[in-house]
This record gives C-alpha cells, structure tokens and sequence, in this order.
C-alpha cells in the first residue's frame, strides 16, 4: 500500500499502546497487549469472542483504566481519565453494544457527540452525511423505533461527523447490509485517504483482507501476531485466532421431505409504527427436518414476522400453524408448549434478561421444563447443574461460573442463548441472526448446532441478512422484502445474484421513498 | 363575586408549594435521580426560613434561607447517591425522615412566634383588569416566581442543549458518560436545583400560606408535589395543571364541607389520588416514548473504570 503517512510524522505512530493488562476479577481480558496504529491506516484487532478486543479499545477510548501499561498518542504520554479526554485528542468509538438514546430523536443523538450547533442545521448536515456515505437516516425520528442496522447507522455516521483523527469501530458491519457495508468501506478508505487511522474489530475475515494492511490478533487476552491481513487467506487468518483449523459445517444435502411443522398462512400485521413495515400476506412453511432461510435487509418485516411467529404479537389463529395446530392467537408459551423455540435478533434485554445471572435466563425461558421448579420453588442446583451443560457443551466463556448476562462478550452470550433452546430438544426453531457478531469458529459451531438439529428432524427457520449463512444452512430460500415474502425456492435454484437483487431491489425503492 | 375570589386566592396559595416543589423535582427526575427527600426538604425550607425571617425581619431573607436550606439538604442526598451510589429510595426517605426531626430543632424556639405574610405585589394594569385581574396578577412574587419557573424549565429542558444532556442522562447514563457527558455533575446539578425548589416551596408555606412555624407543618404536601411529577409525566407545563387540580380540590373539599354538600368530605379528599390513577392508566396506553418515565430513573450510576 503506497501513499499511506504523506506527513512529516508518517514514520511516528499516531497510537503506540504498550503491554496493556486489565483483570475482571480472576480473569485476565487483557495481558500486556501492545498495539501500534500508524497515521492514515486501517488496523485490523481481530480475535474470537472473549479475546478481549473490546476491553482494549474502551481502554484506548477511556471507558475503562488499565491495570497496566502505556499509551504514547502522537509521541507523547496519554493517560485519560475519561472518554470526554479521549474525544478531545480525536479519538472516536462506534461501540459494539449501542449506546444511543431510545426516546431522543436521531438528530438529538447526534447533537449530544457534537459542539453546541442548533439542531435544524445538524438535522441537515445529519441527512446529508449520512446521504453521502450511503447510510440513511431520518433525522427527526426517535431512536425506539428504528431496526438495529438503523441504530448502528446512527453511531457510525455520529463518529463521522466528529473528524476524528483516530476511528475505532466495534463490529460495526455486523448488522449492515452488503450496501451499507459497502458504503461504509468507501467512507473508512475516504477516511484513511485524509490521513486519519481507523481501528477495525470485526469477525468477517473477506472484509478485513479487503479493507486493511494491518492487522492485530489476539486470543484469550494475549496478542499473538501481527500481519497483513491481505496476504494472508481468511482460514490462515482464522487459525491465528483460534489457534487451530475451523471446521466447515457438515450440510447433507436435501431434507424436509417431514411432515409440515411450521404453518403460515396469509399472515397480515399492520405495524403499529407508522414507520415500520407491516406484513402482508406472507405464507409459506416449514417441514421436519429441513432448514428453511429468510433473507432480507434490515428494517423490511424481520422483527414483525418474528414477533408474529414468536406469538409476542397475536394474529388470526389460522395464520400461524404448529404441527396442523391454529396457534396464531396463542401467546409464547403456548407455542412453546408445542415444542417451538424462538432465538430473537437482540440478545440483551430481548433474549436475556442483562441483570439475571445465566442460570435465572434459563429459568425465564425454559421454566416448566425439567424440574426447575418444585412445588412453586426454584430448584437452584438443577438451575446450575443445566447452565453448566449447557456452557461446556456451547463452549460459553466467563470469568465466573454464574455471571449476569450483561457480563459476558457479544458471541458468547449468544452461544448461551442459542444453547439454552436447543438444550431443550424443540421440535421447531425459529431463530433471528444466529451468528450476528460471533467469531468464526463460534458461528460455524452454531450453524452446525441448527444443521444437526435438523438432521435430528426438527424444523428450523432462519431469519438472517448474511446471504453466506444462508447459502451455507437453508433447504429453502426466501426473500422478505417490504413486509413481503417472495415463494421459498431449493437453494440450488437461486444464486447470490438472485436474492441479491431481489433484496437490493427492496432497498433502492425504500431509499428513494419520500421521506414522512 | 367575593366568595369566588376568595376561593381563588386560597386555590393560588395552596396550589404555589405545590408547584414549586413539584417543578423541581421534575429537573430531578429528568437527570434519572429519584428524590423522595422533597417532604424533608421543604420542611427544613419552611422551618429555617421562618426563623430567619423573624431574626432579621426581612421577608426576602426568610425566603433565601429556605431556599439554602432546601439546597443543603440536597447536597447531603447527592453526597448519599451520587457519591456512594447509595441507594435513592432509601435516601430519599432518610431525608424525609431526618428533615422532619431537625426542622423541629430548628424551629422550636420560634413556636407560636407571628408575623405578617408578605406582602402582595400589585401587576401594574394588569391587576386593574376586571373581575379576577386583582386576584390574579395581585399575588406575592412567590406565584409569579413559580410561573416563571414552569415556563424556564420547561423551555430549558426542550430547547436547549443542557436540556438535551439532561434527558440523555437521565435517559441512558451509560451512553452519556461514554459520549463524554458528567453524569454525576449533571445530577448533582439537577438536585440541587430540586433542593433550592423545595425550600422555596417550604419558605411559601410558613412565610406566605400560614404566617407562622408549627413542626411537621408540610402535612405531606412532598409527597402530593412527588405525585404531581407522576401525574405531569415528567413535563413541567402539565406540573401546573396537576399543582392547581391538587390545591384546587383540597381547598374545594373545605369548602364544600362548610356548604355542607352531601359528599363526604373524604371522598372529594381522595379525587387528586384518583385523577393521578386516571391519568398514570391513560399514559400507559401511550406508545412508548415521551410520556414515560426517564429509563434510568432511580438505578445509580458508577462508571465503570
Ligand atoms: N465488566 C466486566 N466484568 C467481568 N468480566 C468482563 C467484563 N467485561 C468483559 N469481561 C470479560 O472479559 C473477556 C473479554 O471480553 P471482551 O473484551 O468483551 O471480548 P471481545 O470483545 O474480544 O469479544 C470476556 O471473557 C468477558 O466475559
Ligand atoms: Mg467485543
């Protein structure tokens, strides 16, 4: 890469961090790690979930304070004694887990990152950022009622309009479409071609080799290499991470010959929202042993489908069938009693509850089940003896044995999640980006986890954005577009191409709505 | 004609404390504190700035102490919560408690000791207006001053970017601190102003509403204002409407006892508790948003370094 540091101090790194450590109790997340960041380039921090990624950037960031070691910014020593010190030198942080305002508006959020400035010019320079960089945003709505792809749309173009010298972003594609992905490469090459750096965590090991030259990895709080990311393959890659091969998933071609399990018929639902989507007419069905892929951009039905065939939200009874049994006005447990398991999109606060431990998050969704409960009182060492199952075989990592969900990495509570309703043998899983932001080896665990539950006859819907998940799982395609869902064809009758435009398509057109 | 004035004056001043206390509170509650200190407050309001008023015999220096008084109270609270992460709910009613037992200590030697109310300031042409214009604009600068407040705070909070980094901290107080925003600056901030507004409230009571010092004088009226930011859902202009519905309706239910109406006088007594049921039930069938309470209200906040 030529033309990288046309300044004078190009051979001075604009970040040096030296043998960072910081402990959570008896757990090490970080283990004097150095990281170098040189003026104007993309550095790549990639690791499984739980290397300790984020717990390094909130340290370069000022969230939290190290234990130990040094930060030399721009040649000089840099102790900070909170993120407002880090956002006065220019550096800015997209975090993993939001951290917007739900009942304040886009541009109210964007304000509060921001110099004073009357909010009808930012509501315009807001639009007309995030226009530009392909991230579209309304400024005037509330933030409770975007899509999680939405609210990510915000951080990222909130940092943007910090000109920031320094950039960190915390898994920022995870839940963006490929355009929007796309978009926002073309802006972090912007970027980097005005001679400000970006520090980049993901876990889409193609984006990283594309996007940087640099490249930090770390596992279990420990930097073991550094590397061109370009030269290397993503399984090269990956094996740093991890430490060893990952294994492909093991898919047997064609199944679903079973029995219907899963029944949609017509599904109608106004989206209470004005600015939502609501479904319309969305049939199809989903038989034993097959794996079934909804494709789709953010924001186009997802949360109204799975809320509809979570039973969240009621819907006429014949809309929603379970083994030939109208379910459509039965509420969540209910279905669960038919052996369904639903695995929702937001795993904080919607799949578990942040302040319970993980053994109370067990009870929550699986109470009735197993002789947690024993005349009305909670069996605890049944409670334990399950979460321990279920940690060793989901590989769930944590400090302690029984921490709250809030404290544990992205991916690994996922793993639990995930984990906890397969443990219980349903019969039909319904399940909202399984891999969002979980490391490879932990996404192709998980994958394999749905493929063989299938093989073992169970139905399984998956709702997802990663077209490459879909490829790799489903029996059956569909493309959610608009509150509509096109007809569920074999996957060997469609290609990327095909369901790509079909979502692109969708996109464009919501793009180029006029705005409310 | 006269009976209605009069009936109108006494509205005023038993709506006034009311509002406020309750205008403060607001503020409080907006920066994601809960401070169920409000009785205490403004009761060592009322009680500090009736002795001062007598010692020195000045009406504004009454009035300042008790709003010095509300504002010492707070501090210690914010000590509590803010800088132990105390638990609020348990501080608040230690507050409540503990300004009930000083006020008394303060107060005692000024039992049964009298002055003149303050005096009335007289809008000029605007309390020549006729019918109500004397009532209305013809008021002790403390009603004026909490209108003034209703209309500061509510503008402030809506408009202006410290509002902004108000609600965003009461709001999320963990995004706020990460944004770079001083979370506990802001609510220490909050509280004190929630402190000035409830000893102020108190100084209303002994210097304006009865001119004198009686212990435990407040007769719950901290805890009606605490409903009244319920019952306004967080929002300073319908703090108004909640202040004069309350006052109103104690004042009415004397009233109609001495017209000897066939209510019984508990019942109309109850109608405030009642409207505030009313009107929590309708504000839960709103969509999520503006009308519920801030998301962090009541959980501390330590930032974790
Ligand atoms: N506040 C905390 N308290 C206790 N343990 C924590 C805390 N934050 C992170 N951890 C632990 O530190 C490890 C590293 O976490 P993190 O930096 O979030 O990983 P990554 O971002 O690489 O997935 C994880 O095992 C996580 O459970
Ligand atoms: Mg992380």
């Amino acid at each position: 890469m030529t033309g990288v540091g046309t300044q004078d101090s190009g051979d001075q790194p604009l970040l040096a961090a030296s043998a960072i450590s910081k402990r959570y109790g008896s757990l090490l997340a970080n283990d004097a790690i150095d990281l170098v960041i040189r003026p104007g380039e993309i550095h790549a921090l990639l690791g499984e979930n739980g290397a300790g990624k984020s717990t390094l950037v909130k340290i370069l960031y000022g969230l939290i304070a190290p234990d130990s070691g040094q930060i030399m910014w721009r040649g000089a020593p840099l102790v900070l004694s909170g993120p407002a010190e880090a956002r006065h030198h220019g550096i800015a942080m997209v975090f993993q887990h939001f951290s917007l305002f739900d009942t304040l508006s886009v541009v109210e959020n964007v304000a509060l990152a921001l110099p004073p400035e009357p909010l009808a010019a930012l509501s315009e320079r807001v639009y007309r950022v995030s226009r530009d960089y392909g991230l579209d945003l309304e400024p005037g709505r509330e933030v409770w009622r975007l899509s999680v792809g939405e609210r990510q749309r915000i951080e990222i173009v909130r940092c943007l309009m910090q000109n920031p010298k320094l950039l960190i972003l915390d898994e920022p594609t995870s839940v963006l479409s490929p355009t929007e992905t796309s978009g926002l490469f073309r802006t972090l090459e912007a970027i980097r071609g005005e001679g400000r750096s970006v520090l980049y965590i993901s876990h889409k090991l193609e984006e990283v080799r594309v996007l940087c030259r640099s490249a930090t990895v770390l596992r279990h709080g420990r930097k073991v290499a550094s590397c061109d990311p370009s030269r290397e393959s993503a399984a090269s890659l990956a094996r740093m991470m991890v430490g060893e091969d990952i294994h492909d998933v093991q898919v047997k071609p064609h199944r679903g010959d079973g029995a219907e399990r899963l029944g949609v018929r017509q599904l109608n639902r106004a989206s209470p929202d004005p600015h939502g989507t609501s479904l319309a007419d969305v049939s199809f069905s989903v038989r034993a042993g097959e794996i079934v892929g909804i494709a789709g951009v953010a924001g186009n039905g997802q949360d109204e489908l799975f809320s509809a065939l979570s039973g969240e939200v009621s819907s006429l009874p014949e809309a929603v069938c379970i083994d030939g049994q109208a379910v459509g006005a039965k509420g969540i447990v209910a279905r669960r009693e038919y052996g369904a398991a639903f695995i929702p999109e937001e795993r904080l606060g919607h799949g578990a509850a942040p302040g319970f431990t993980l053994s109370e998050n067990v009870l929550v969704s699986q109470h009735g089940k197993q002789g947690f409960v024993r005349r009305g009182v909670l069996d605890r060492s049944a409670l334990r003896d399950c979460l321990a199952a279920i940690r060793q075989r989901f590989d769930v990592r944590a400090g302690e044995a029984d921490p709250p969900a809030r404290a544990l990495s992205g991916g690994n509570l996922q793993k639990f999640i995930v984990g906890r309703d397969i443990m219980g043998a349903p019969r039909l899983v319904i399940v909202a980006q399984p891999t969002w932001g979980v490391d490879a080896g932990a996404a192709a665990f998980l994958r394999q986890s749905l493929v063989d539950l299938a093989e073992q006859g169970a139905a399984v819907l998956v709702i997802s954005q990663d077209l490459d998940e879909l490829f790799e799982l489903s029996d059956r395609i569909a493309v959610l577009s608009r509150g509509r869902l096109s007809p569920a064809l074999p996957r060997g009758q469609q290609t990327r191409e095909s369901i790509g435009l079909m979502m692109g398509e969708a996109m464009r057109e919501v793009a180029h709505a006029p705005h409310a | 004609m006269m009976i209605f004035e009069a009936i109108l004056l006494t509205i005023i001043t038993a709506a006034t404390p009311l509002l406020l206390a309750a205008i403060g509170e607001v503020v409080v509650e907006r920066s994601g504190v809960l401070n169920l200190g409000v009785e205490g407050m403004m009761i060592m309001g009322a009680a500090s700035g009736f002795a001062v008023a007598i010692l020195t015999g000045s009406s504004l220096l009454g009035v300042m102490a008790g709003l010095f008084a509300g504002m010492a109270m707070s501090l210690l609270f914010a000590a509590l919560v803010l800088g132990l992460a105390a638990n609020q709910v348990a501080s608040g009613l230690a507050l409540t408690i503990f300004g009930l037992g000083l006020s008394g200590l303060v107060g005692f030697p000024f039992v049964g000791a009298k002055r003149e109310a303050m005096a009335h300031l007289y809008l000029p042409y605007l309390s020549d207006l006729p019918f109500f214009g004397r009532v209305i604009f013809g008021q002790d600068p403390l009603v004026y001053i909490a209108f003034a407040l209703v209309v500061a705070v509510a503008l402030i909070i809506s408009r202006t970017r410290a509002g902004l980094i108000l609600r965003a901290v009461g709001e999320n107080h963990h995004s706020a601190h990460a944004l770079g925003h001083n979370v506990r600056q802001v609510r220490l901030l909050a509280i004190l102003f929630g402190g000035a507004c409830a000893g102020l409230a108190g100084a209303y009571l002994s210097l304006v509403y009865t001119p004198f010092w009686t212990p435990g004088m407040t007769a719950g009226r901290g805890w009606i204002a605490l409903a009244i930011v319920v019952f306004a859902s967080w929002r300073a202009g319908r703090a108004v409407i909640g202040a004069y519905i309350f006052g109103g309706v104690s004042i009415l239910q004397l009233h109609a006892q001495g017209f000897g109406l066939g209510v019984p006088a508990q019942a109309l007594a109850a109608l405030p508790y009642l409207t505030t049921i009313i009107v929590l039930f309708a504000l839960s069938r709103l969509p999520r948003g503006s009308s519920r309470a801030p998301a962090c209200l009541g959980q501390p906040f330590l930032p974790a370094r």
